[in-house]
């Protein structure tokens, strides 16, 4: 079995594992920063004393991650509040502060937050004065395309805390063909008791899936589906959901891409999905799946082919044709 | 992966694979005795072309694994035993999580260990190397591996990396069947590496207790000067990869050990001054 079929597998059903080839499925959950989910899944089964070991540092170290994470988030609350404006975490760090399952052996990089396009530049100014620093040559091709298309800022690194920060003013890159209601997103998000910020469930969900689908060629896709998967299950609990999901997936135009999301955590992680919305299979899921499962034994990535349609589907994405010329043009020419 | 070798390094295992079988060959030789690995490995390390056709035009070995480093330059196939080893210790500073790993070497005597750092060109390989063939047990030239629950050291005797003027030292004193191929021309100049003698590996399961920690320098006129507390935390925080992604346990840890530990910064003009130094300040510590 490849490396990422025996990771899902694990994953979705820890009382299937047996005694196997341990080390490619370490590989896996490590090459798809899955190794601490994995750990916490995996934790009560009964396995190898070795395979104990590593599996409980890496408890401990999701465990420390998730310190770091929070902290990071606070030390950005504390240098953004003077503006008093609304700033919303995503991605694994707002699992972390709502304490979702979502975030349970989360491995967690750089710090994600939402903030209204309006407020960009004083957000800037507030990082810049409180020790952060910009990455990218302050006035070249990468940063002008940054400022000029896409849905964040260049990134910037914190001086002594070495931790990046991506500040977004929407969930998608603005040359992308849907557009998100980045203010829908910001006037429904969750006021949380620590005093962070986070999206609300069924804009979670939509956020995922135009990151996984809608943005970006897949890479680290097992991870963002299995966030999708345990954010499922979580926010299915209450029988409104499913009809609010529809209704906030249509509002933010990406209905196509909630569906696949929702059809391929049901294919590969056993998700329960309202059939409704998860929308008739299509041939092109095969494909799909495909891409996520392409790791082999030994970490590798597999099927360079299927990887390369999926890098230029993802420039398809992203720009209409005659930009994505012009950037090729720029960036063959560097 | 087409070739295959998996090595026991003290209480860590490794998988490496590699697309050719020279690499792997020239490891199995310097690794000849040592422990029948765990099945279950630690880390994975893969040495694999950078591009499909690197295989055969002008063939480059780039490092990967569990834990990659983004921008790391890919060697000359000649240095492909090199890239092995760099690939074990690149998994060991990015992914060990089970200890305090201290960049150090570490000899034991009766139990109890002696740390030596220090930065690179310190001499603190070839002086382990050295203690190691005088009466002392190496347990690493390396990486000192600090247990998070005990305290303990254990050993981590990879092969010895000597560089430059240090592998004629070493040849003086060792058999020549020990030793790895010469490299010349590597990133970091010439590189020989040495196999730990059998006791080293015989009993590299076996933790000792931290009893001194020395800052050796060479090059210097034979001097020995005390390093206060707090300087030595510092120094050793920044002589370990992991400190920071070990949160409170690796605080914890480091400050018993530098709380149990004396310390002291010495330096020496030759290699057989400095093994009489280190055999004095062992004693004052006892």
């Amino acid at each position: 079995m490849s490396g990422a079929r025996l990771l899902v597998s694990a994953l979705r059903d820890p009382a299937s594992v047996r005694d196997g080839d341990w080390n490619a499925l370490i590989a896996a959950a490590r090459a798809e920063q899955l190794i601490g989910s994995l750990a916490f899944r995996l934790e009560g089964q009964k396995l190898p004393p070795k395979l104990e070991a590593i599996l409980n540092a890496a408890r401990r170290d999701a465990n420390q991650q998730r310190v770091q994470a929070l902290w990071e988030a606070e030390m950005t609350r504390r240098a953004l509040a003077p503006l008093d404006i609304p700033m919303i975490l995503l991605k694994g760090n707002a699992f972390h502060a709502a304490g979702f399952g979502a975030s349970v052996g989360r491995s967690v990089g750089d710090l994600d937050i939402l903030v209204p396009r309006e407020s960009l530049v004083s957000v800037e100014t507030a990082l810049i004065g409180a020790g952060w620093e910009r990455m990218k040559d302050a006035d070249g091709y990468d940063d002008l395309y940054y400022r000029q298309w896409m849905h964040e800022l260049p990134p910037l690194i914190h001086r002594t805390r070495d931790r990046m920060i991506d500040v977004h003013h929407t969930i998608l890159p603005t040359t992308a063909r849907p557009t998100p209601d980045a203010g829908a997103l910001i006037a429904d998000s969750l006021l949380l008791e620590n005093g962070l910020r986070v999206l609300s469930p069924p804009d979670m969900i939509v956020h995922a899936a135009a990151h996984l689908f809608a943005d970006g060629d897949l890479a680290g896709g097992l991870r963002n589906l299995w966030d999708i998967d345990r954010l499922l299950r979580e926010f299915a609990v209450d029988p409104g959901f499913w009809p609010r999901l529809a209704e906030r997936a249509r509002l933010h135009q990406l209905s196509r891409p909630v569906a696949l999301a929702l059809r391929l955590a049901a294919r590969l992680y056993g998700t329960p999905v309202d059939p409704s919305l998860a929308d008739r299979g299509r041939l092109t899921d095969r494909f799909f799946e495909a891409r996520l499962l392409a790791r082999n034994s030994w970490g590798q990535p597999v099927r360079p082919a299927l990887r390369f349609a999926f890098y230029v589907r993802s420039h398809w994405l992203r720009m209409p044709p005659l930009m994505l010329a012009r950037h090729l043009w720029v960036k063959a020419k560097s | 992966m087409k070739h295959s070798l998996s090595l026991q390094i003290g209480p860590v295992a490794f998988r490496i694979g590699s697309t050719w079988a020279a690499p792997l060959d020239a490891l199995a030789r310097l690794y000849a005795g040592y422990p029948e690995p765990d099945r279950i490995c630690d880390f994975t390390v893969r040495l694999e072309p950078e591009s499909p056709w690197r295989r055969w035009v002008r063939p480059s070995v780039a490092i990967h694994g569990d834990y990659v480093l983004p921008d790391a330059a890919p060697m000359s196939l000649a240095h492909g035993l090199l890239a092995a080893e760099m690939g074990m210790n690149l998994q060991m500073a990015l992914g060990q999580k089970h200890y305090l790993l201290l960049h150090a070497a570490s000899v034991e005597k009766g139990g109890r260990a002696l740390i030596l750092t220090g930065e690179s060109g310190a001499g603190k390989s070839t002086l382990a190397a050295l203690l190691g063939e005088r009466g002392w047990r190496l347990m690493g030239d390396e990486f000192a591996l600090l247990d998070l629950d005990d305290g303990r050291l254990r050993a981590f005797p990879r092969a010895v990396s000597l560089k430059n003027g240090a592998i004629r030292v070493m040849e003086r004193e060792v058999a020549a069947e020990r030793f790895g191929p010469r490299l010349d021309g590597t990133p970091k100049g010439s590189i020989r590496h040495l196999r730990p003698n059998p006791r080293a590996l015989e009993a590299m399961a076996e933790p000792a207790r931290p009893a001194l920690i020395l800052f050796p320098r060479f090059g210097e006129a034979t001097a020995v000067r005390p390093v206060g507390q707090a300087e030595v935390f510092m120094r050793l925080t920044q002589a370990s990869t992991n400190y920071v992604s070990l949160g409170g346990a690796g605080f914890d840890a480091l400050t018993k050990l530098v709380d149990a530990c004396p310390s002291a910064a010495m330096d020496y003009p030759d290699t057989d001054s400095a093994v009489e130094l280190v055999e004095t300040l062992w004693e004052q510590a006892a």
